[in-house]
Protein backbone atom coordinates (compact mmCIF):
# COMPACT_ATOMS: atom_id res chain seq x y z
CA UNK A 1 0.00 0.00 0.00
CA UNK A 2 1.41 3.68 -0.68
CA UNK A 3 0.66 6.72 1.34
CA UNK A 4 -0.26 10.34 -0.80
CA UNK A 5 0.74 12.97 0.81
CA UNK A 6 -0.47 16.49 -1.14
CA UNK A 7 0.85 19.82 0.05
CA UNK A 8 -0.73 22.62 -2.06
CA UNK A 9 -3.34 25.54 -2.09
CA UNK A 10 -5.74 25.79 0.37
CA UNK A 11 -8.42 26.87 -1.91
CA UNK A 12 -7.29 24.27 -4.47
CA UNK A 13 -8.61 21.33 -1.28
CA UNK A 14 -12.34 21.29 -2.88
CA UNK A 15 -11.42 20.40 -6.40
CA UNK A 16 -8.39 17.39 -5.26
CA UNK A 17 -11.62 16.16 -3.21
CA UNK A 18 -14.04 15.93 -5.46
CA UNK A 19 -11.64 14.92 -8.04
CA UNK A 20 -10.12 12.02 -5.83
CA UNK A 21 -14.06 10.86 -5.00
CA UNK A 22 -15.11 10.57 -8.56
CA UNK A 23 -12.17 8.58 -9.08
CA UNK A 24 -13.34 6.13 -6.62
CA UNK A 25 -11.43 6.75 -3.41
CA UNK A 26 -13.31 6.59 0.12
CA UNK A 27 -11.34 8.82 2.26
CA UNK A 28 -8.74 11.02 3.16
CA UNK A 29 -7.14 13.32 5.81
CA UNK A 30 -6.80 17.06 5.62
CA UNK A 31 -4.86 19.59 7.48
CA UNK A 32 -3.92 23.37 7.64
CA UNK A 33 -0.48 23.64 7.40
CA UNK A 34 2.36 26.67 6.48
CA UNK A 35 5.54 26.00 5.00
CA UNK A 36 7.41 27.53 2.03
CA UNK A 37 9.19 26.16 -0.94
CA UNK A 38 10.41 28.94 -4.02
CA UNK A 39 6.89 31.05 -3.18
CA UNK A 40 7.78 33.60 -1.60
CA UNK A 41 6.16 35.08 1.78
CA UNK A 42 4.38 38.45 2.25
CA UNK A 43 5.37 41.34 4.36
CA UNK A 44 3.03 42.60 7.20
CA UNK A 45 2.90 46.37 9.07
CA UNK A 46 2.33 46.89 12.92
CA UNK A 47 2.89 50.54 13.80
CA UNK A 48 5.64 51.35 11.00
CA UNK A 49 7.18 48.42 12.00
CA UNK A 50 7.95 45.73 8.87
CA UNK A 51 7.95 42.13 9.62
CA UNK A 52 8.48 39.63 7.11
CA UNK A 53 6.42 36.57 7.31
CA UNK A 54 7.84 33.13 5.13
CA UNK A 55 5.09 30.67 5.74
CA UNK A 56 1.97 30.51 3.46
CA UNK A 57 -0.49 28.81 4.76
CA UNK A 58 -1.34 25.51 2.55
CA UNK A 59 -3.47 22.47 2.95
CA UNK A 60 -2.03 18.99 3.09
CA UNK A 61 -3.77 16.11 2.05
CA UNK A 62 -3.01 12.48 3.49
CA UNK A 63 -4.37 9.20 1.91
CA UNK A 64 -3.34 5.18 1.63
CA UNK A 65 -4.37 3.37 -1.39
CA UNK A 66 -3.65 0.26 -2.73
CA UNK A 67 -0.44 0.11 -4.74
CA UNK A 68 -1.81 -0.43 -8.46
CA UNK A 69 -3.70 2.66 -7.69
CA UNK A 70 -1.09 4.80 -6.66
CA UNK A 71 -0.16 5.79 -10.37
CA UNK A 72 -3.46 6.93 -11.46
CA UNK A 73 -4.56 9.03 -8.34
CA UNK A 74 -1.26 10.74 -8.45
CA UNK A 75 -2.07 11.69 -11.80
CA UNK A 76 -5.65 13.05 -10.65
CA UNK A 77 -4.53 14.63 -7.62
CA UNK A 78 -1.62 16.34 -10.38
CA UNK A 79 -4.61 17.15 -12.66
CA UNK A 80 -7.02 18.78 -9.88
CA UNK A 81 -4.32 21.16 -7.95
CA UNK A 82 -2.53 22.30 -10.74
CA UNK A 83 -2.57 26.19 -11.46
CA UNK A 84 1.33 26.20 -13.39
CA UNK A 85 2.29 29.23 -10.87
CA UNK A 86 4.71 28.39 -8.26
CA UNK A 87 3.17 27.14 -5.23
CA UNK A 88 1.14 24.34 -6.45
CA UNK A 89 3.31 22.35 -4.37
CA UNK A 90 4.17 18.66 -4.18
CA UNK A 91 3.09 15.08 -3.73
CA UNK A 92 5.02 12.85 -1.42
CA UNK A 93 4.57 8.90 -2.03
CA UNK A 94 5.95 6.49 0.51
CA UNK A 95 5.42 2.52 1.34
CA UNK A 96 3.10 1.87 4.07
CA UNK A 97 3.43 -1.30 5.80
CA UNK A 98 0.33 -2.11 7.64
CA UNK A 99 -3.60 -0.79 7.98
CA UNK A 100 -5.65 -1.83 10.54
CA UNK A 101 -9.64 -1.02 10.62
CA UNK A 102 -10.14 -0.40 14.05
CA UNK A 103 -14.22 -1.41 14.05
CA UNK A 104 -13.41 -4.82 12.30
CA UNK A 105 -9.81 -5.69 12.79
CA UNK A 106 -9.86 -5.93 9.00
CA UNK A 107 -5.90 -5.54 7.88
CA UNK A 108 -4.24 -5.07 4.56
CA UNK A 109 -5.77 -4.04 1.49
CA UNK A 110 -9.24 -4.43 2.40
CA UNK A 111 -8.90 -2.23 5.13
CA UNK A 112 -7.80 0.82 3.26
CA UNK B 1 -27.17 72.16 42.96
CA UNK B 2 -28.22 71.45 39.64
CA UNK B 3 -29.68 68.39 38.42
CA UNK B 4 -28.91 68.34 34.46
CA UNK B 5 -25.56 68.77 35.34
CA UNK B 6 -25.74 66.04 38.11
CA UNK B 7 -27.42 63.69 35.66
CA UNK B 8 -24.76 64.99 32.94
CA UNK B 9 -21.61 64.15 35.01
CA UNK B 10 -23.00 60.68 36.36
CA UNK B 11 -23.31 59.13 32.64
CA UNK B 12 -20.14 60.56 31.83
CA UNK B 13 -18.30 59.08 34.92
CA UNK B 14 -19.91 55.73 33.40
CA UNK B 15 -18.45 56.57 29.76
CA UNK B 16 -14.64 57.08 31.68
CA UNK B 17 -15.39 53.82 33.23
CA UNK B 18 -16.00 51.82 30.09
CA UNK B 19 -12.22 53.54 28.97
CA UNK B 20 -11.11 51.09 31.45
CA UNK B 21 -12.23 47.58 29.97
CA UNK B 22 -11.87 49.43 26.43
CA UNK B 23 -8.36 49.83 27.05
CA UNK B 24 -8.20 46.11 27.85
CA UNK B 25 -9.08 45.23 24.94
CA UNK B 26 -7.32 47.24 22.92
CA UNK B 27 -4.25 46.68 24.28
CA UNK B 28 -4.84 43.16 24.48
CA UNK B 29 -5.61 42.75 20.70
CA UNK B 30 -2.21 43.77 20.57
CA UNK B 31 -0.10 41.16 22.52
CA UNK B 32 0.51 38.04 21.78
CA UNK B 33 -2.07 34.87 22.63
CA UNK B 34 -0.44 33.78 25.12
CA UNK B 35 -0.07 37.10 27.19
CA UNK B 36 -4.09 38.21 26.12
CA UNK B 37 -5.80 37.05 29.79
CA UNK B 38 -2.57 38.77 31.57
CA UNK B 39 -2.96 42.13 29.58
CA UNK B 40 -6.67 42.37 30.16
CA UNK B 41 -6.30 41.10 33.84
CA UNK B 42 -4.37 44.50 34.30
CA UNK B 43 -6.82 46.86 33.34
CA UNK B 44 -9.74 45.34 34.78
CA UNK B 45 -7.64 44.79 38.15
CA UNK B 46 -6.95 48.13 38.24
CA UNK B 47 -10.75 48.83 38.21
CA UNK B 48 -11.51 46.80 41.13
CA UNK B 49 -8.14 47.86 43.27
CA UNK B 50 -7.76 51.44 41.92
CA UNK B 51 -11.19 52.51 42.74
CA UNK B 52 -11.02 51.26 46.75
CA UNK B 53 -7.87 53.04 46.81
CA UNK B 54 -9.08 56.34 45.73
CA UNK B 55 -11.86 56.29 47.87
CA UNK B 56 -10.02 55.39 51.08
CA UNK B 57 -6.86 57.79 50.20
CA UNK B 58 -6.24 58.70 46.80
CA UNK B 59 -9.46 61.21 46.71
CA UNK B 60 -8.13 63.29 49.90
CA UNK B 61 -4.71 63.03 48.99
CA UNK B 62 -5.79 64.55 45.65
CA UNK B 63 -8.70 67.35 46.56
CA UNK B 64 -8.16 67.59 50.55
CA UNK B 65 -6.97 71.15 51.75
CA UNK B 66 -4.06 72.50 50.05
CA UNK B 67 -0.30 71.44 51.92
CA UNK B 68 2.16 73.81 50.35
CA UNK B 69 1.22 73.87 46.93
CA UNK B 70 1.68 70.11 46.84
CA UNK B 71 -0.62 67.59 48.18
CA UNK B 72 -4.17 67.61 49.75
CA UNK B 73 -4.81 66.68 53.37
CA UNK B 74 -6.78 63.95 55.24
CA UNK B 75 -10.04 66.32 55.07
CA UNK B 76 -11.67 63.57 53.09
CA UNK B 77 -9.84 60.65 54.14
CA UNK B 78 -12.65 57.52 53.71
CA UNK B 79 -14.35 59.93 51.98
CA UNK B 80 -15.29 61.70 55.26
CA UNK B 81 -17.60 64.31 54.65
CA UNK B 82 -17.88 63.59 50.87
CA UNK B 83 -21.71 62.93 50.61
CA UNK B 84 -24.92 64.11 48.93
CA UNK B 85 -24.34 68.08 49.79
CA UNK B 86 -21.89 69.76 47.11
CA UNK B 87 -18.18 70.42 47.31
CA UNK B 88 -17.04 73.53 48.51
CA UNK B 89 -16.22 75.80 45.10
CA UNK B 90 -18.25 73.09 42.84
CA UNK B 91 -21.65 74.07 43.73
CA UNK B 92 -23.34 71.90 40.98
CA UNK B 93 -22.86 69.07 42.07
CA UNK B 94 -22.81 66.48 44.96
CA UNK B 95 -20.05 65.57 45.82
CA UNK B 96 -20.12 62.35 45.27
CA UNK B 97 -20.48 62.94 42.03
CA UNK B 98 -17.75 65.05 41.41
CA UNK B 99 -15.54 62.50 43.65
CA UNK B 100 -16.69 59.55 41.68
CA UNK B 101 -16.74 60.74 38.04
CA UNK B 102 -12.58 61.99 39.40
CA UNK B 103 -12.47 57.95 40.33
CA UNK B 104 -12.66 56.53 37.07
CA UNK B 105 -9.66 59.56 35.94
CA UNK B 106 -7.64 58.21 38.78
CA UNK B 107 -8.49 54.24 37.21
CA UNK B 108 -7.55 54.36 33.64
CA UNK B 109 -4.30 56.52 34.34
CA UNK B 110 -2.76 53.40 35.61
CA UNK B 111 -3.97 51.19 33.37
CA UNK B 112 -2.64 53.02 30.62
CA UNK B 113 0.72 52.52 32.63
CA UNK B 114 0.69 48.66 31.66
CA UNK B 115 1.16 49.13 27.92
CA UNK B 116 4.66 49.46 28.79
CA UNK B 117 5.22 46.59 30.71
CA UNK B 118 3.30 43.80 29.51
CA UNK B 119 3.97 40.34 28.62
CA UNK B 120 6.75 40.42 30.97
CA UNK B 121 5.78 41.72 34.36
CA UNK B 122 4.57 39.54 37.76
CA UNK B 123 0.82 40.11 38.76
CA UNK B 124 1.95 40.55 42.38
CA UNK B 125 4.50 43.04 41.67
CA UNK B 126 2.35 44.78 39.33
CA UNK B 127 -0.47 44.69 42.07
CA UNK B 128 1.53 46.67 44.51
CA UNK B 129 3.07 49.25 42.26
CA UNK B 130 -0.24 49.87 40.85
CA UNK B 131 -1.33 50.94 44.59
CA UNK B 132 2.03 53.04 45.31
CA UNK B 133 1.60 54.65 42.16
CA UNK B 134 -1.40 56.15 42.52
CA UNK B 135 -0.60 57.04 46.27
CA UNK B 136 2.31 59.28 45.21
CA UNK B 137 2.49 60.10 41.66
CA UNK B 138 -1.45 59.96 40.38
CA UNK B 139 -2.61 61.91 43.88
CA UNK B 140 0.08 64.46 43.96
CA UNK B 141 -0.49 64.97 40.06
CA UNK B 142 -3.79 65.35 40.38
CA UNK B 143 -3.71 68.03 43.59
CA UNK B 144 -0.96 70.09 41.25
CA UNK B 145 -3.42 70.75 38.40
CA UNK B 146 -7.20 70.29 39.52
CA UNK B 147 -6.48 70.54 43.46
CA UNK B 148 -5.57 73.33 44.23
CA UNK B 149 -2.16 72.57 44.09
CA UNK B 150 1.00 74.60 42.62
CA UNK B 151 0.76 73.91 38.86
CA UNK B 152 -2.95 75.03 39.24
CA UNK B 153 -1.54 78.42 41.08
CA UNK B 154 1.00 78.82 38.24
CA UNK B 155 -1.52 79.17 35.69
CA UNK B 156 -1.12 75.78 33.39
CA UNK B 157 -3.62 74.76 31.51
CA UNK B 158 -5.11 71.12 31.47
CA UNK B 159 -8.40 71.03 30.83
CA UNK B 160 -9.08 67.03 31.41
CA UNK B 161 -5.70 65.62 31.95
CA UNK B 162 -3.08 66.34 29.32
CA UNK B 163 -0.82 66.00 31.99
CA UNK B 164 -2.56 64.06 34.60
CA UNK B 165 -3.62 61.20 32.97
CA UNK B 166 -1.33 60.97 29.72
CA UNK B 167 1.79 62.60 30.24
CA UNK B 168 2.14 61.43 33.70
CA UNK B 169 1.10 57.67 32.84
CA UNK B 170 3.78 58.14 29.62
CA UNK B 171 6.68 59.37 31.74
CA UNK B 172 5.87 56.45 34.29
CA UNK B 173 5.63 53.47 31.45
CA UNK B 174 9.06 55.02 30.21
CA UNK B 175 10.94 54.60 33.34
CA UNK B 176 9.17 51.24 33.87
CA UNK B 177 10.24 50.40 30.59
CA UNK B 178 13.86 51.01 31.10
CA UNK B 179 13.81 49.42 34.42
CA UNK B 180 12.15 46.10 33.51
CA UNK B 181 14.41 45.53 29.91
CA UNK B 182 13.28 44.15 26.83
CA UNK B 183 11.26 41.50 26.69
CA UNK B 184 12.83 37.86 25.81
CA UNK B 185 13.13 37.54 22.20
CA UNK B 186 12.33 41.49 20.92
CA UNK B 187 14.31 42.22 17.89
CA UNK B 188 14.74 38.59 17.51
CA UNK B 189 11.49 36.92 16.95
CA UNK B 190 8.44 38.93 15.19
CA UNK B 191 6.05 40.10 18.42
CA UNK B 192 2.40 40.75 16.20
CA UNK B 193 -0.89 41.61 17.34
CA UNK B 194 -2.84 38.43 17.83
CA UNK B 195 -6.27 39.86 17.27
CA UNK B 196 -6.57 43.46 15.56
CA UNK B 197 -10.66 43.40 15.30
CA UNK B 198 -10.46 43.01 19.31
CA UNK B 199 -7.68 46.30 19.70
CA UNK B 200 -10.21 48.04 16.65
CA UNK B 201 -12.95 47.74 19.35
CA UNK B 202 -11.39 48.84 22.10
CA UNK B 203 -10.17 52.23 20.71
CA UNK B 204 -13.71 52.36 19.39
CA UNK B 205 -14.84 52.17 23.47
CA UNK B 206 -11.90 54.85 23.89
CA UNK B 207 -13.40 57.09 21.62
CA UNK B 208 -16.52 56.66 22.30
CA UNK B 209 -15.41 57.12 26.42
CA UNK B 210 -13.86 60.16 25.87
CA UNK B 211 -16.37 61.95 25.40
CA UNK B 212 -17.38 61.41 28.81
CA UNK B 213 -13.61 62.23 29.89
CA UNK B 214 -13.49 65.97 27.96
CA UNK B 215 -17.15 66.85 27.92
CA UNK B 216 -17.76 65.87 31.32
CA UNK B 217 -14.39 67.59 32.53
CA UNK B 218 -16.51 70.73 31.99
CA UNK B 219 -18.50 69.57 35.09
CA UNK B 220 -21.50 71.17 33.83
CA UNK B 221 -23.75 69.90 30.94
CA UNK B 222 -23.51 73.62 29.22
CA UNK B 223 -22.00 75.00 26.25
CA UNK B 224 -18.40 74.52 27.07
CA UNK B 225 -19.36 70.77 27.26
CA UNK B 226 -20.21 70.72 24.35
CA UNK B 227 -17.55 72.37 22.67
CA UNK B 228 -15.06 70.20 24.36
CA UNK B 229 -17.02 67.21 22.98
CA UNK B 230 -17.05 68.48 19.28
CA UNK B 231 -13.31 69.38 19.63
CA UNK B 232 -12.52 65.97 21.19
CA UNK B 233 -14.23 64.37 18.53
CA UNK B 234 -12.78 66.95 15.71
CA UNK B 235 -9.12 66.22 16.52
CA UNK B 236 -9.60 62.48 17.24
CA UNK B 237 -10.95 62.41 13.11
CA UNK B 238 -8.09 64.53 12.15
CA UNK B 239 -5.19 62.20 13.93
CA UNK B 240 -6.57 59.28 12.53
CA UNK B 241 -6.11 60.59 8.71
CA UNK B 242 -3.19 62.07 10.06
CA UNK B 243 -1.31 58.94 11.49
CA UNK B 244 -2.86 56.98 8.24
CA UNK B 245 -1.56 59.12 5.28
CA UNK B 246 2.24 59.63 7.06
CA UNK B 247 2.20 55.78 7.49
CA UNK B 248 0.93 55.18 3.95
CA UNK B 249 3.81 56.94 2.41
CA UNK B 250 6.21 55.80 4.80
CA UNK B 251 5.53 51.89 4.65
CA UNK B 252 3.38 52.13 1.31
CA UNK B 253 -0.01 50.39 2.83
CA UNK B 254 -2.66 52.35 4.81
CA UNK B 255 -2.85 49.94 8.07
CA UNK B 256 -5.72 49.41 10.60
CA UNK B 257 -3.87 49.50 13.30
CA UNK B 258 -2.58 52.68 12.34
CA UNK B 259 -5.93 54.71 11.77
CA UNK B 260 -6.94 53.35 15.39
CA UNK B 261 -3.90 54.34 16.84
CA UNK B 262 -3.51 57.98 15.19
CA UNK B 263 -7.53 58.28 17.11
CA UNK B 264 -5.98 57.47 20.12
CA UNK B 265 -3.10 59.93 19.72
CA UNK B 266 -5.57 62.77 18.20
CA UNK B 267 -7.79 61.40 21.76
CA UNK B 268 -4.76 62.21 23.79
CA UNK B 269 -3.30 65.17 22.35
CA UNK B 270 -6.53 67.22 22.33
CA UNK B 271 -7.20 66.33 26.24
CA UNK B 272 -5.32 69.28 27.71
CA UNK B 273 -6.93 71.46 24.87
CA UNK B 274 -10.69 70.27 24.62
CA UNK B 275 -12.19 73.16 26.72
CA UNK B 276 -9.79 76.03 25.76
CA UNK B 277 -9.44 75.61 21.85
CA UNK B 278 -12.09 76.66 18.58
CA UNK B 279 -12.64 72.91 16.46
CA UNK B 280 -10.48 74.12 13.48
CA UNK B 281 -7.37 74.28 15.51
CA UNK B 282 -8.53 71.13 17.23
CA UNK B 283 -8.56 69.78 13.52
CA UNK B 284 -4.52 70.94 13.69
CA UNK B 285 -3.71 69.52 16.55
CA UNK B 286 -5.24 66.51 16.12
CA UNK B 287 -3.67 66.32 12.35
CA UNK B 288 -0.20 66.70 13.94
CA UNK B 289 -0.72 64.76 16.73
CA UNK B 290 -1.28 62.00 14.24
CA UNK B 291 2.24 62.15 12.82
CA UNK B 292 4.09 63.23 15.71
CA UNK B 293 2.61 60.30 17.95
CA UNK B 294 3.43 57.71 14.93
CA UNK B 295 7.17 59.30 15.06
CA UNK B 296 7.00 58.99 18.33
CA UNK B 297 6.28 55.11 17.94
CA UNK B 298 9.63 54.99 15.59
CA UNK B 299 11.84 56.78 18.62
CA UNK B 300 11.55 53.42 20.64
CA UNK B 301 13.89 51.84 17.85
CA UNK B 302 16.18 54.50 18.09
CA UNK B 303 16.89 54.59 22.00
CA UNK B 304 16.52 51.33 22.31
CA UNK B 305 13.63 50.77 25.10
CA UNK B 306 11.14 48.08 24.52
CA UNK B 307 7.69 50.07 25.40
CA UNK B 308 5.51 47.17 24.21
CA UNK B 309 2.56 48.84 23.21
CA UNK B 310 3.58 52.39 22.66
CA UNK B 311 2.67 54.47 25.73
CA UNK B 312 5.30 56.83 25.40
CA UNK B 313 4.86 57.78 21.58
CA UNK B 314 1.48 58.18 21.62
CA UNK B 315 0.39 59.33 25.16
CA UNK B 316 3.55 60.97 26.24
CA UNK B 317 4.00 62.62 22.73
CA UNK B 318 0.72 62.72 22.35
CA UNK B 319 0.22 64.41 25.52
CA UNK B 320 3.42 66.85 25.27
CA UNK B 321 2.08 68.19 22.54
CA UNK B 322 -1.25 68.63 23.47
CA UNK B 323 -0.28 70.42 26.66
CA UNK B 324 1.88 72.97 24.39
CA UNK B 325 -0.48 73.52 21.71
CA UNK B 326 -2.82 74.91 24.52
CA UNK B 327 -0.61 77.32 24.78
CA UNK B 328 -0.83 78.57 20.94
CA UNK B 329 -4.55 77.96 20.63
CA UNK B 330 -6.30 78.83 23.80
CA UNK B 331 -8.73 81.44 23.87
CA UNK B 332 -10.74 82.59 26.59
CA UNK B 333 -13.50 83.18 24.50
CA UNK B 334 -14.14 79.63 24.29
CA UNK B 335 -13.50 79.63 27.97
CA UNK B 336 -13.19 82.52 30.21
CA UNK B 337 -11.66 80.30 33.14
CA UNK B 338 -8.78 79.71 31.15
CA UNK B 339 -6.27 82.39 29.14
CA UNK B 340 -5.48 83.08 25.77
CA UNK B 341 -2.50 80.91 24.47
CA UNK B 342 0.38 82.65 22.12
CA UNK B 343 -1.93 82.87 18.65
CA UNK B 344 -4.21 85.17 20.81
CA UNK B 345 -1.63 87.38 21.95
CA UNK B 346 -0.14 85.75 24.88
CA UNK B 347 3.16 84.08 24.30
CA UNK B 348 3.40 83.46 28.23
CA UNK B 349 1.10 80.81 27.98
CA UNK B 350 3.38 78.75 26.20
CA UNK B 351 5.93 79.09 28.79
CA UNK B 352 3.85 78.19 31.30
CA UNK B 353 2.91 74.89 29.48
CA UNK B 354 6.04 74.28 28.88
CA UNK B 355 6.72 74.46 32.48
CA UNK B 356 4.01 72.29 33.16
CA UNK B 357 5.41 69.82 30.67
CA UNK B 358 9.21 69.43 32.47
CA UNK B 359 7.80 69.22 35.90
CA UNK B 360 5.15 66.24 34.89
CA UNK B 361 7.74 64.38 33.21
CA UNK B 362 10.38 64.92 35.53
CA UNK B 363 8.23 64.17 38.91
CA UNK B 364 6.53 60.98 37.67
CA UNK B 365 9.80 59.91 35.77
CA UNK B 366 11.74 60.04 39.35
CA UNK B 367 9.18 59.19 41.54
CA UNK B 368 8.01 55.89 39.23
CA UNK B 369 11.89 54.72 39.22
CA UNK B 370 11.94 55.08 42.95
CA UNK B 371 8.99 53.30 43.26
CA UNK B 372 9.92 50.25 40.77
CA UNK B 373 12.81 49.94 43.00
CA UNK B 374 10.96 49.39 45.95
CA UNK B 375 8.17 46.81 44.61
CA UNK B 376 11.24 44.72 43.12
CA UNK B 377 12.83 44.52 46.46
CA UNK B 378 9.68 43.45 48.35
CA UNK B 379 8.61 41.16 45.76
CA UNK B 380 9.89 41.22 42.21
CA UNK B 381 8.79 42.47 39.17
CA UNK B 382 9.89 40.71 36.25
CA UNK B 383 9.08 37.34 35.45
CA UNK B 384 11.33 34.53 34.88
CA UNK B 385 12.05 33.25 31.33
CA UNK B 386 10.33 30.30 31.70
CA UNK B 387 7.05 32.14 32.69
CA UNK B 388 7.84 34.98 30.13
CA UNK B 389 8.08 32.00 27.40
CA UNK B 390 5.05 30.17 28.78
CA UNK B 391 3.05 33.37 28.68
CA UNK B 392 1.44 35.00 31.68
CA UNK B 393 -1.88 33.50 30.82
CA UNK B 394 -0.66 30.39 31.67
CA UNK B 395 1.97 31.24 34.21
CA UNK B 396 0.33 33.80 36.46
CA UNK B 397 -3.34 33.23 36.02
CA UNK B 398 -3.42 29.79 35.08
CA UNK B 399 -6.01 30.14 32.70
CA UNK B 400 -5.90 30.04 28.31
CA UNK B 401 -7.41 32.85 26.22
CA UNK B 402 -8.65 30.83 23.64
CA UNK B 403 -9.68 26.86 23.83
CA UNK B 404 -9.09 26.08 20.04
Amino acid sequence: MKKIEVITRPYKLDEVKEALTAAGIKGMTVSEVKGFGRQRGHTEVYRGAEYQVDFVPKVKIELVVEDALAAEVIKTIQNAARTGEVGDGKIFVSHIEEVVRIRTGETGNSAV
Amino acid sequence: MNAADTGFILICAALVMFMTPGLALFYGGMVRAKNVLGTVMHSMVILGVVSIVWAVIGYTLSFGSDIGGLIGGMDFFALNGVGLEPKEGVDNLPHLAFMVFQCMFAVITPALITGAFAERIKFTGFLLFTVLWVIFVYSPMCHWVWGGGWLAGFGALDFAGGAVVHMSSAASALACAIYLGKRSGYGKQPFMPHNLPLTVLGAAILWFGWFGFNAGSALAANGLAASAFTTTHMAAAAAAIGWMVVEWIHRGKPTTLGFVSGAVAGLVAITPAAGFVTVMPAIVIGLLAGGICYGGVLLKHLFGYDDSLDVVGIHGLGGTWGALATGLFATTVVNEAGSNGLFYGNPGQLWIQFVSVVATWAFCFVMTMILLKIVDVVCGLRVNSEDENKGLDVSQHSEVGYQL
